[in-house]
């Protein structure tokens, strides 16, 4: 009796699969959100970056879901990872594999539009795109970065190391308001 | 035409190598925790740490996928011995004062930086992205780095006391970056990995350059300290373990 209650279950999870569209699992996907800045979701962030029905043998398949790490010690990452394994679940999806890459890296160039607006909205002020000699200059680029509270351009950098890995500290000095800044990356 | 498996793929050795680099420096680091000159900076150099050892575990995940046998990022972490471990003996000398561990992050940067650039230009798939993602970490931590020995070299008179009693001290360790062991040269020859005698040249010109800036003598190359590549260490990374090692010993298989 067991096992026909499982096999009929079993039916039943893969004829909800079928019906889910690529479309939809990215729906699913946006409801996920990055555990230390919970205003931007994984698809903001770009750290997922591909997905895809893989078929396999007797009819079955499944979704791999491919993610990035954004830098190799967030601690986050292993939440992002539980998050989504967690929300597909929810949906009645468990028919997926979630796949980690390390090339091409992670950069703030993919982070949306929205995701960059939210940011501010937030108190954080977004990353500047990637200026190309980046890599090699002795000292910091100093760049103005405006203030997200007061939209000010006189602000001045505290520390390049921030609350956590992706953020720099700055401080506004016309309105005196510290704030993050996510850096380019 | 595929190659037999064993070339094509780096070396356990070699790997763990590059990993317990990065482990041993992050733990170092770590021990600024609270501890740190002022706030920003106790939170830049945990930063530091937590990056290591990000490189450090993707490192271990990719030798134990190779080395099988029930191996695990975790295993070769917290259960190989001192004689195991395969780390630069620059990186496991205690934490000393501000002046050291700023100069032997600068060190160590440098190294890395060229290392990780080499690297990624190398034949292993898997290895040339660990250096890709490593690199724009790198980068923060050379620039961070070299800020703070320009700052220290060239502030004040104890500052630069400071700094110059550090570069007395780290200097002796600094040419076992570039002897290679036998593991470096056999990934090197299979395209795989980086002999590290040929960073050495750009090495001491970044160093010089930086030391130029910072009022700093550089001192000639002379005799050097090594034996960490062949698991022949200070009595210092013992005690390393002996804290980092400590709760996997005591309570195996424990988990958060």
């Amino acid at each position: 009796m067991n096992g026909k209650r499982k096999s009929k279950g079993k039916h039943k999870i893969k004829k909800i699969q079928l019906k889910i569209s690529k479309e939809e699992i990215w729906q699913i996907l946006e409801t996920v959100k990055d555990p230390e800045v919970p205003v931007l979701s994984i698809m903001d962030l770009g750290i997922v970056r591909q997905v895809e029905w893989i078929e396999g043998e007797n009819e079955k398949g499944f979704w791999k879901i491919t993610i990035t790490p954004t830098y190799s010690g967030c601690p986050a990452m292993d939440m992002i990872s539980t998050q989504i394994r967690m929300t597909l679940y929810a949906a009645g999806i468990d028919a997926f594999e979630i796949n980690t890459i390390l090339s091409p890296a992670w950069t703030t160039e993919w982070m949306t539009a929205s995701g960059k607006e939210k940011l501010r909205e937030y108190g954080i002020a977004p990353p500047h795109p990637l200026p190309a000699h980046y890599a090699d200059q002795t000292f910091i680029d100093h760049s103005p970065v405006a203030c997200p509270r007061c939209q000010s351009a006189h602000t001045h950098r505290i520390s390049e190391f921030g609350s956590t890995a992706c953020k720099a500290l700055y401080q506004c000095d016309d309105c005196k308001e510290p704030f993050d800044y996510f850096k380019c990356h | 035409m595929p190659l037999a498996p064993d070339s094509r793929l780096p070396t356990p050795d070699y790997l763990l190598h590059l990993a317990d680099n990065a482990l041993i420096l992050g733990h170092r680091n770590s021990e600024w925790c609270g501890h740190g000159p002022i706030l920003e900076q106790d939170i830049a150099i945990t930063n530091i740490s937590l990056d290591l050892i990000g490189q450090s575990r993707y490192l271990y995940q990719y030798a134990a996928s190779i080395m099988g046998e029930g191996a695990t990022e975790d295993s070769l972490a917290y259960l190989r011995d001192v004689r195991e471990f395969k780390n630069y003996l620059l990186l496991e000398l205690p934490k000393g004062d501000w002046a050291v561990t700023v100069l032997r992050q600068y060190f160590f940067s440098q190294f890395q930086i060229l290392q990780y650039r080499a690297l990624q230009q190398k034949q292993d798939i898997q290895l040339s992205a660990i250096a890709e993602k490593a690199i724009k970490e790198t980068v923060y931590h050379l620039r961070w780095s070299k800020e703070w020995v320009i700052r220290l070299g060239d502030g004040t008179e104890e500052s630069s006391r400071r700094m110059n009693k550090a570069v007395d001290y780290l200097w002796s360790y600094t040419g076992e970056l570039f002897m290679p062991s036998k593991f470096e040269i056999a990934c090197a020859e299979t395209e795989i990995g980086v002999d590290p005698a040929t960073l050495k040249d750009e090495w001491y010109a970044s160093v010089q350059q930086v030391f130029a800036e910072a009022a700093l003598t550089l001192p000639s190359q002379g005799w050097t300290q090594s034996g960490g590549k062949e698991g022949v260490h200070t009595e210092h990374l013992g005690f390393i373990l002996a804290e980092l090692q400590f709760m996997q010993r005591a309570y195996p298989g424990n988990e958060w």
